[in-house]
């Protein structure tokens, strides 16, 4: 299903045998195979793409994981609720609050524990800046991937400047830990609110920038406008969220649909696009950026000053959660990221589960939206699904 | 594609003209919360332990450090952090119970050597160890156990003032799970207890809801839980590292709640004594108090047949006839008591052991034991105090027990500022509460209140109850007009002990004041009375600087046939009276075996 504008001689391609498969002789000297990974810059993180090439273009594609497999569930389920907290942040490096809200909003779930109003409001903002420093990374990082690599530049600046306010909120800069089960470990200190206010400045004329450099160009449109084209039936075939299947028309965001913590206090509206292709999925998450720096805004305008920061617990040392399951959601900057925790009346979690966005949407969908496409778009492809393959194999 | 899509990127060459933003040599500061390197103030550290605990990454093990020593409360031991393992997520810190341990906010450190990243915080001196900023625990109202002991039901004072009905109703089970919810597992009680009892273990069991697990902790250490779990004097409760922060644990009442819940008939199942081998050596003790108790106890386990002489009719000693049926029900004590007799110890009542008699049980057993205790009270020997109404506290409080009348006049001087004091002061308040109405008791101390010997608890509650409590006085002398006591003249007391530390009073004779009284109760402490040893063995034995007998280790003296426990040699209190008496035990069988 190449959309690719590219005149080529099709009768050197494989055709489908009587099983339905393509005919692949790779003795025929018509093809090539080509690994893209485990270790190659244009794959974000350890994973690889075994490629099959026309050409240059992909006829055939697999994804191959374990090449970064920790066994993080494994490790939480020996490990007592309150040490699976230092774990779990590790299981998305790019986005790890994610990680800290789900795994501790399903301890206290499953302990009946409802958190102190601040401590929402502290992780609610959290969570934005999470999605904001994601999306500075990957935003520009599509430039990244057809060489345009000042973006990546501007947009690692602009990350560093975000690190800094979790740095001096949360102590960590990268890996934040701040979201222990029962709450949060402090309240914003003093003089939070007006340096990130300059730091959202200095973020909003980065969009502008952005925009002109990448969004505006020339060259990047060529290459990304109607590059990999992805068929909103697709969707829900494949399991995809967030960015990827609101730029093909589909209007889903959890904090919209399932509002937790004070999202439904929020006024936003996530942008939708109806042709998911490179240049749309791309450029959704510029808009998510200026919609995190929004969000940031609200809650800090709306965030009460003082609270307790965090609910009475049982002694962490041996926390002991009665027989229960529950799945837990939360929007990342990729989409739906969801947590599923077993419980079984001891102190340590029976079973936990990731629901990553990139195992879906990296996995199956990537190597079929591979074929047909030129094996120079593979990079840009895939970081336009923002995959993350620490999230697919935890 | 526009002209305009072609020419719109080079705008980024506006960036040229722009200052750079990149980091500059040498690297700023952490952040005021940064997480970097641990910090320890060791001084405030008790060694607890519960930085390893939580550590997820086992990257802090306790190791015994230079310069500390082991002590109460201390368990000596520091935290060695391995920076190969750790993550700096600085749970140890948030759980930290003495909040000694923070993280610093530095973060370079370049070594060569890998070994070096393993290190004791606040023993290896490091250049951050001063330095203000970084991670510290979170305040406020943020913990990660809870600080808030979970209160005892007791009867108000209007309803238990007349009444010796035990007033303090024990934990519920939801009660006593939270509660044992709030133990950090340190073990630095254990090290405490003059019995080393295995107190985490039997609050794991509380919180497990094992209650016969609990059973056989609580045996192992300690036959008389009933007891010990309404009157201990729970120095336990006084190192508890949770309260450092908050409220220490209820230990003594969570020990209490196990052996209430299970009835006297399924002792011998859940401890599994139904049947016990009884060999043929033969042991006498004398005094059926805790130690005796306790040593008849652990031999009749090994095998043992036990003989307690005992004067009185009952058996307990002290804790039957020196404590108040409120505070310790006689039928508690007949519970522990009954269960050791049923694993065939004799218990022979209204036995006075003196000399002849001694000898006799030297004769017909392998070993004799000694736990007399402390039953003769000591005088302040101030003019007056000859006079025939003025009493022992621990006379008044036997004679209570044994149901005889006491003379309760409206108004009475107790002199005396520990816990006997508050017992017989308390006693006589209910005393008068019943026949008056009313209570008109005076109970004054050479201590001031702050340090006063008395649990804190029985002086509130003595208050409650009506009666005043008056500290820092020192008595003079009893002013007796006709042949009736009138009063007590006292003079304030500045300070008890001297520079050397020794017990020398400093009084102001200026300060002067008097407590009008019928009676006046002498309760400063007790001395042992050994008139029953034969005067041929007291020259052999060999007696201590304080008029104690000499023993070793495993309480055997300077007769290897002759065993000797309790107050005579430690304490005074019941729990170092099981203790020894348990020590006793295994040096008797030692000493049997050898035979």
């Amino acid at each position: 299903m190449s959309l690719l504008n590219i005149e080529t001689d099709r009768s050197k391609y494989p055709v489908k045998g009587e099983d339905g498969k393509l005919q692949i002789d790779l003795d025929s000297h018509k093809y090539v195979k080509l690994w893209q990974g485990p270790n190659h810059p244009g794959v974000t993180g350890n994973m690889a793409l075994e490629l099959t090439l026309a050409g240059d273009e992909i006829v055939e594609s697999k994804t191959h994981v374990g090449y970064l497999h920790r066994g993080f569930e494994k490790l939480i389920e020996r490990r007592l609720f309150v040490q699976g907290l230092p774990t779990s942040i590790r299981m998305c490096v790019a986005e790890p609050d994610s990680n800290e809200y789900v795994y501790s909003t399903c301890v206290e779930q499953l302990s009946g524990i409802d958190i102190p109003e601040m401590a929402k409001w502290i992780r609610a903002l959290l969570l934005e800046m999470a999605r904001l420093q994601a999306l500075l990374r990957v935003v520009p990082g599509q430039g990244g991937t057809f060489a345009l690599g000042l973006g990546v530049q501007w947009g690692v600046y602009m990350r560093e400047l975000i690190l800094d306010r979790f740095e001096e909120l949360t102590g960590g800069r990268v890996y934040h830990m701040f979201m222990t089960p029962g709450g949060v470990r402090g309240l914003l200190p003093g003089g939070f609110k007006k340096r990130m206010e300059e730091n959202l400045k200095e973020i909003d004329q980065f969009v502008i920038n952005i925009d002109n450099l990448m969004y505006s160009n020339s060259v990047f449109k060529k290459r990304a406008i109607d590059v990999a084209v992805l068929d909103p039936s697709w969707i829900d075939k494949y399991g995809a969220v967030g960015p990827v299947a609101r730029s093909a028309g589909y209007n889903r965001d959890v904090r919209k649909d399932y509002p937790y913590l004070i999202y439904d206090q929020l006024d936003f509206e996530p942008k939708v696009m109806n042709h998911s292709d490179i240049y749309n999925r791309s450029r959704i998450r510029w808009y998510d950026i200026q919609t995190s720096v929004d969000l940031i805004r609200q809650i800090m305008a709306k965030m009460p000053e003082k609270g307790d920061i965090k609910a009475e617990t049982p002694n962490v040392l041996h926390w002991r959660i009665p027989k229960g399951e529950t799945y837990v959601r939360s929007e990342a900057s990729r989409g739906e990221y969801g947590l599923y925790m077993v419980t079984d009346g001891s102190d340590k979690p029976r079973r936990i589960n990731l629901r990553g966005p990139s195992y879906t949407q990296a996995v199956a969908l990537l190597q079929d939206l591979l074929v047909g496409a030129n094996i120079a778009d593979v990079a840009a492809i895939m970081v336009s699904l923002q995959t993350c393959p620490p999230e697919i194999e935890r | 594609m526009s002209l305009k899509d072609t020419l719109i990127p080079f705008k980024a060459w506006g960036n040229l003209v722009k200052k750079p933003v990149t980091l500059k040599d040498p690297m700023r500061e952490g952040a005021p919360r940064y997480r970097g390197f641990h910090k320890n103030d060791v001084d405030t550290c008790i060694g607890c332990g519960s930085c390893e605990a939580i550590c997820e990454n086992e990257a802090i093990v306790m190791v015994p450090a230079e310069g500390i020593e082991t002590k109460d409360g201390d368990s000596g031991l520091r935290p060695l952090v391995d920076y190969g393992r750790c993550c700096w997520c600085g749970l140890c810190v948030d759980v930290c119970t003495t909040g000694s341990l923070s993280l610093s906010n530095e973060h370079t450190w370049i070594c060569e050597d890998p070994e070096e990243l393993k290190y004791i915080p606040g023993i290896d001196k490091k250049p951050w160890d001063e330095k203000e900023e970084g991670w510290k625990k979170p305040v406020p109202n943020y913990h990660f156990y809870g600080q808030e002991r979970v209160s005892m039901e007791e009867m108000e004072a209007e309803e238990r003032g007349d009444s010796f009905i035990e007033f303090v109703k024990g934990y519920s089970k939801e009660q006593a799970q939270k509660e044992a919810d709030r133990c950090v597992e340190c073990g630095i009680c254990v090290a405490t207890c003059p019995a080393h009892m295995g107190i985490p273990e039997y609050i794991k069991a509380i919180r497990n809801d094992d209650i016969e697990e609990g059973m056989r902790v609580l045996y192992e250490t300690n036959p008389l839980p009933e007891i010990c779990g309404r009157i201990c004097t729970h120095k336990c409760e006084d190192v508890c590292s949770v309260g450092h922060e908050g409220d220490p644990l209820s230990i003594r009442w969570l020990k209490r709640y196990i052996a209430d819940q299970v009835p006297s008939d399924k002792y011998k199942e859940i401890l599994d004594t139904q049947k016990i081998y009884k060999g043929d050596k033969k042991i006498a003790l004398i005094g059926a108090g805790p130690a005796s108790l306790s040593a008849a106890y652990y031999l009749s386990l090994l095998g043992h047949n036990c003989t307690i002489f005992e004067k009185l009719d009952k058996a307990g000693g002290m804790m039957r006839y020196g404590i108040p049926e409120y505070r310790l029900p006689y039928d508690q004590i007949d519970k522990d008591v009954k269960y050791i007799e049923s694993l065939g110890t004799e218990i022979i009542y209204n036995t006075n052991v003196d000399a002849a008699k001694f000898m006799e049980l030297k004769e017909n057993y392998d070993v004799v034991y000694v736990g007399t205790g402390l039953h003769l009270g000591r005088s302040t020997a101030i003019p007056g105090s000859d006079h025939e109404h003025v009493f022992q506290s621990i006379d008044l409080l036997r004679e209570i027990t044994e149901g005889k009348e006491i003379m309760v006049p409206e108004k009475v001087v107790v002199i005396g500022g520990g816990n006997v004091a508050m017992d017989i002061t308390r006693s006589i308040a209910r005393l008068q509460k019943i026949k008056y109405g009313k209570v008109g008791v005076i109970t004054t101390s050479l201590e001031k209140e702050e340090v006063m010997p008395a649990d804190r608890e029985e002086v509130v509650e003595a208050r409650e109850e009506g009666s005043i409590i008056n500290p820092g006085w020192g008595p003079k002398s009893i002013e007796i007009e006709d042949g009736k006591i009138k009063g007590l003249h006292v003079v304030r007391c500045l300070s008890i002990f001297d520079e050397t530390g020794r017990f020398n009073p400093s009084l102001d004779e200026d300060d002067k004041n008097f407590f009008e009284a019928d009676m006046i109760v002498e309760s400063i402490g007790q001395g042992m009375d050994i008139s029953y040893l034969p005067e041929e063995l007291k020259e052999k034995i060999e007696f201590g600087p304080r008029g104690r007998i000499n023993v070793d280790d495993y309480f055997q003296t300077s007769l290897d046939w002759l065993f000797a426990g309790g107050d005579m040699i430690q304490g005074p209190d019941v729990i170092h009276g099981i203790a020894n008496g348990h020590k006793a035990a295994i040096g008797i069988d030692n000493f049997l075996n050898k035979k």
